[in-house]
């Protein structure tokens, strides 16, 4: 437990030191445009897949459903629904924890086994500012922009279900979700959330790396963490932010 | 190894890609308004709504025409006013129209239904209905019948 509440809190302490350290130069935005994509571009095959098989999934499931009570035409509805409001922003976040925040983590825990960040300090650059900083801007601008693209592809996931597998048509399938999706209600409370989880996977990503003991097991526990310490405080923001924004 | 350049030009491309996508939801997946296009905001008192709910729809001859904006209650004769938002390709409703809540099926949803009346004159943005019908509600025509028996029998 004591322990535990050391954690959060050096976690917390790490976060003061990397916004008091922020620095805007053109430098720091090149350095930060190239880790989003390998961040964000690089995790577009596990997003658009992913995405797409759970929209299929989802309304397979929501129109067997909805069926046995006559409601198939709301299908659409329930998907947009909770993709926008849950699946979208959940989903997303946990992928990205495993594809970009774990190689994040082993990057920096690396650098700091094989004491590379140390050599930087000794040569007056701070490592904060030049490895952690454009990684976490990075992944907080990533993981809402995988967000969107992961909708999407869900979107297209039940429309190709809807339209080839039952028969229905765009029209009536895509009007049917228009109608009631709220932009405000609905999509920017999902975006919101978005945002939000992108913050917790960058720090988190950032943190384990940067506090990994400096041997090879420090730096494999490390990552480890990271998937794991995401996935949890991703589900609880999640009922939290959503307990709040109803 | 891609080149520098290279990464950067695809890491743009991706954030381009994300733009378009969120302004495409946002703008083709949801509900933006009332009713899309212009429109004019008409009123109608009734003495009790029963179950009709803002972005319920208003209907004429079964064509949809128009949205509920918003109810809220007279503070002074304790009536329900409805505000409805009424597509703008249909301006020139008589002005002697009249409202009543009216049940899609007998389970369904509630819904506004207009009936156009004679006068040569149309509607204008902010009038109001004078003529109105309010909603059934089944309990109390339940009870009206159950006391008419009783009545009756006296």
């Amino acid at each position: 437990m004591r322990e535990g509440l050391v954690k959060i809190g050096r976690a917390v302490v790490f976060l003061g030191q990397l916004f008091s350290r922020v620095r805007a130069t053109p430098l720091q935005a090149r350095e930060t445009l190239r880790q989003i994509y390998y961040a964000g571009a690089r995790s577009l095959v596990i997003i658009v897949t992913c995405g797409f098989f759970v929209g299929l999934v989802l309304t397979l499931q929501t129109y067997d459903t909805l069926t046995r009570f006559g409601a198939a035409d709301a299908a659409s509805t329930v998907l947009a629904l909770s993709l926008f409001r849950e699946l979208g922003p959940v989903l997303t976040a946990i992928l990205f924890a495993g594809r970009a925040g774990t190689s994040i983590t082993a990057e920096i825990g690396l650098m700091r086994a094989t004491e590379q960040l140390d050599a930087m300090d000794l040569m007056a650059i701070d490592p904060m500012e030049r490895i952690v900083q454009p990684r976490f801007l990075a992944s907080l601008i990533a993981v809402p922009a995988l967000t969107v693209i992961f909708n999407l592809m869900a979107l297209l996931g039940g429309i190709f279900f809807a339209v080839f597998v039952m028969g229905n048509d765009v029209i009536s399938f895509w009007g049917n979700m228009q109608a009631s999706v709220e932009l405000g209600r609905d999509f920017l409370h999902g975006m919101g959330k978005a945002v939000g989880f992108g913050f917790l996977a960058a720090w988190l990503a950032v943190y384990f790396g940067w506090s990994a003991r400096a041997t090879s097991e420090g730096v494999a526990l490390a990552t480890t963490q990271t998937v794991i310490a995401t996935a949890i405080a991703v589900l609880i923001l999640d009922f939290v932010l959503s307990a709040f924004m109803l | 190894m891609k080149s520098t350049n290279q990464i950067e030009l695809t890491a743009g491309v991706f954030l381009a890609l994300a733009i378009a996508a969120l302004i495409f939801l946002a703008l083709q997946a949801t509900d933006r308004g009332v009713v899309s296009g212009g429109s004019y905001e008409i009123t109608a008192t009734f003495t009790n709504v029963g179950g009709l709910k803002p972005k319920a729809e208003v209907s004429l001859g079964g064509v949809t025409i128009g949205l509920v904006e918003r109810i809220e209650l007279d503070p002074v004769t304790f009536d329900a006013r409805v505000h409805m938002q009424i597509s703008e390709q249909y301006n020139d409703l008589p002005e002697d129209t009249s409202a009543a809540i009216l049940t899609a099926g007998i389970l369904g949803d509630q819904y506004v239904g207009l009936e156009p009346g004679g006068s040569p004159v149309a509607l204008e943005d902010g009038d109001e209905l004078m003529i109105t019908n309010s909603a059934m509600v089944l309990e109390q025509l339940i009870t009206k019948y159950l006391l008419n028996g009783d009545d009756a029998q006296q």
